[in-house]
């Protein structure tokens, strides 16, 4: 409406927060609890939401997404629940090793890819390890609003449990575990085929719970728009290779240990993003000509849209070849 | 500053007026002397000092007046304001942003005082002073979403969000340019826009829902919207077509002036935090032609923009007839000279009408 419209910034709205608490669950998962630097109250959020961590590693700018897992009724602290993954790009990592107390970071607004659907007359939670954050959330919620819930979470050995005291002292009769290393499994298909009509199903944990989930659902007659979930991919590193950006007129590498959206803002060009982890879509990017092989890994774009070769998820796909020009 | 608020009638006698303020504050919707459609969103994140763009819910002279045509219209019509029941949360979340947005922005108006749970609402121009529990509905009156668009002038759509989708599962209509809310409850994006013509071939749409789908808690968008409405009516609804449709043809070139209203929505977008839903506010703003003509740069640009619309458009906005009679007013406010870019009335740098 005005003279000039005004552009849409990457990313969300952005908060100051000071790590207001470390708090070691086991070996592998550690809590960061925040609290505003100026001291107003957190904005509510909707169970399921994610923020955007901001880090500065030695002068390089790492953004992970985690999922809200403190109470959305507590505006006084955010919480995340970080699992330590020795292999990955090195945030956890950061997260583990070098934030301290009392340092001061930034976190966006909340977003939320993973909310519940409200119409659910049960909901009934899957989780696979670390996955049980967005469901912490979820489970504060639903008790205060006296919704039905039911958990199965799946973890490695009980002293991986993340959680697991807290929930089956609190809900012993909602919360179920099932631990690998006593050859323990959610017996799926008997428990899809017991839940009442109206009943909306939530997985979050590896991509092959995931899909062993929504498939053993679909083949159990139950519609799509039922079976929820939710996986934040982080960027594989690949080979190097070259990107032209034709809007920005300049020519781009991406190195081995970074993902093509950090490459274009590591080189000062804007590009739109949210979560970072291949499933907001807010990064998508037109191909204008490419010579080669596209490796998509995002759950943002369907089969058709990977086989056209016209689009590519910035944030987690890479690109093997000779020529690769992006509108951007 | 303090609002003087109108005693003015939106029915039967038409009492409505615009001042000088509200005339010169209007939110003109061409920003060249050309439409056509367009997303056209922007951030809604305050504008210059006094615009209707500046606070988040904008409290204008005519904000008593307007809350007592909607109680009339709800007194008719209690469909008017609907909720699916899954969408009470984010009725509370309405209600929420408005009392925030309007202590905040109107200190002198609207007071809230929140001890936890426990709040204290005090509107003065309405003369309410209410003391509640958040999130318990039965310490309203009225479920929480009529409870605070009684209170706010504008109509309020209250959008879910699933599977890459919005739904229309709640809202307060009655100041709507001829659609029903008890038509389109439950239905989704793509449903309640289908009769709108050429956009859907644009693709406008498409895109419009991915940014909507996109819109993010502390980041509100806004766009503006237009029709025409002979009589300033706020409710042209298709339940009352039969008492307004008719007064289309009571148009003549002595009237027109007064008469023939230019009605703008100024559309904001919220998403909700504790519900995840996008509310959807659509603010309605009337100015008679004769005010319009007022800032020559708007008479110069409403007759080229109404002369060269398509007939679609002109035809869906519901002014094919009466478009010469309104071209005869307008075109003696054109007279030729070119305007300025934008949406502003800019009135000390454009030149007075030269005819």
């Amino acid at each position: 409406m005005s003279a000039a419209p005004q552009k849409a910034k990457a990313g969300a709205e952005k908060i100051e927060v000071e790590v207001s608490a470390i708090v070691p669950l086991n070996d592998l998962v550690t809590r960061f609890e925040f609290t505003r630097r100026d001291g107003l109250p957190f904005p509510p959020f909707s169970a399921g939401a994610h923020t955007v961590v901001e880090m500065n590693d030695d002068g390089r700018t790492r953004l992970n997404p985690y999922s809200l897992m403190s109470d959305p009724a507590d505006s006084t602290k955010y919480a995340i629940s970080v699992r330590r993954d020795d292999e990955g790009r090195g945030g956890s990592l950061f997260m583990h090793r070098k934030v301290k107390v009392g340092e001061t970071m930034t976190i966006t607004y909340p977003v939320n890819l993973f909310p519940l659907d409200l119409r659910g007359r049960k909901h009934v939670f899957l989780a696979g390890g670390i996955g049980i954050t967005p469901f912490m959330a979820m489970i504060a919620y639903l008790e205060r609003m006296g919704g039905a819930w039911e958990l199965h979470y799946a973890c490695r050995s009980e002293a991986l449990g993340t959680y697991v005291d807290e929930l089956t002292s609190r809900h012993p009769n909602k919360v179920h575990v099932y631990y690998d290393d006593k050859k323990q499994a959610i017996a799926l298909e008997d428990l899809l085929d017991g839940q009442p009509l109206g009943t909306h199903v939530y997985v979050c944990g590896p991509q092959g719970m995931i899909q062993w989930v929504h498939k053993t659902a679909a083949a159990h007659g139950w519609p799509d728009e039922n079976v929820h979930s939710e996986e934040f991919l982080a960027p594989q590193p690949g080979k190097p290779f070259e990107v032209r950006l034709c809007k920005s007129d300049i020519t781009i590498q991406v190195g081995e240990h970074e993902s093509l959206l950090e490459a274009i803002e590591r080189c000062g060009v804007e590009a739109p993003f949210l979560c970072r982890g291949g499933a907001c879509g807010q990064c998508e990017t037109d191909v204008v000509e490419a010579d080669g092989e596209f490796i998509h890994r995002d759950h943002w774009l369907d089969d058709d849209d990977h086989a056209s070769g016209k689009k590519i998820m910035p944030c987690v796909s890479r690109f093997v070849g000779k020529t690769l020009v992006l509108d951007r | 500053m303090t609002i003087q608020f109108n005693e003015e009638t939106f029915r039967d006698d038409y009492s409505f007026r615009n001042s000088d303020w509200a005339i010169k504050r209007f939110p003109f919707p061409f920003h060249e002397d050309s439409y056509m459609y367009s997303v056209n969103m922007e951030q809604h994140r305050g504008g210059p000092e006094g615009s209707v763009y500046e606070k988040r819910f904008d409290v204008d002279e005519h904000y008593v007046s307007e809350m007592r045509d909607r109680a009339i219209v709800l007194a008719d019509d209690p469909l008017r304001c609907q909720s699916l029941p899954h969408m009470t949360l984010a009725g509370w979340d309405t209600l929420e942003l408005i009392m925030v947005s309007k202590s905040e922005d109107y200190p002198d108006l609207f007071e809230l005082h929140r001890d936890g749970d426990r709040w204290r609402w005090i509107n003065k121009p309405m003369g309410i002073d209410h003391t509640f529990t958040f999130l318990d509905e039965t310490t309203l009156p009225c479920g929480p979403l009529e409870y605070i668009t009684r209170q706010a002038q504008g109509d309020y759509a209250v959008l879910d969000q699933r599977n890459d989708m919005l739904y229309m599962d709640a809202g307060m209509i009655t100041t709507q340019a001829d659609w029903s809310l008890d038509f389109d409850i439950g239905m989704d994006f793509f449903e309640w826009h289908a009769p709108v013509p050429l956009a859907h071939e644009m693709g406008i749409f498409k895109r419009a829902l991915k940014f909507l789908l996109n819109v993010q808690q502390g980041a509100p968008a806004r766009r503006l919207n237009w029709t025409m409405t002979v009589n300033p009516l706020l409710d042209t609804s298709p339940e009352n077509y039969h008492k307004w449709g008719v007064q289309k043809s009571t148009l003549t070139p002595q009237n027109i002036g007064s008469k023939q209203h230019l009605r703008v929505e100024l559309q904001t977008f919220y998403r909700l935090p504790r519900s995840n839903a996008l509310l959807f506010p659509i603010r309605c703003y009337l100015i008679a032609f004769q005010d319009i003509v007022t800032i020559p740069k708007w008479g110069r640009r409403l007759h080229r923009v109404i002369r060269d619309l398509p007939e679609e458009l002109a035809t869906y906005k519901g002014f094919i007839d009466n478009r010469p009679m309104m071209l005869d007013y307008l075109s003696q406010y054109d007279d030729g000279l070119p305007t300025s870019p934008g949406v502003w009335p800019d009135l000390d740098t454009e030149p007075p009408l030269q005819k």
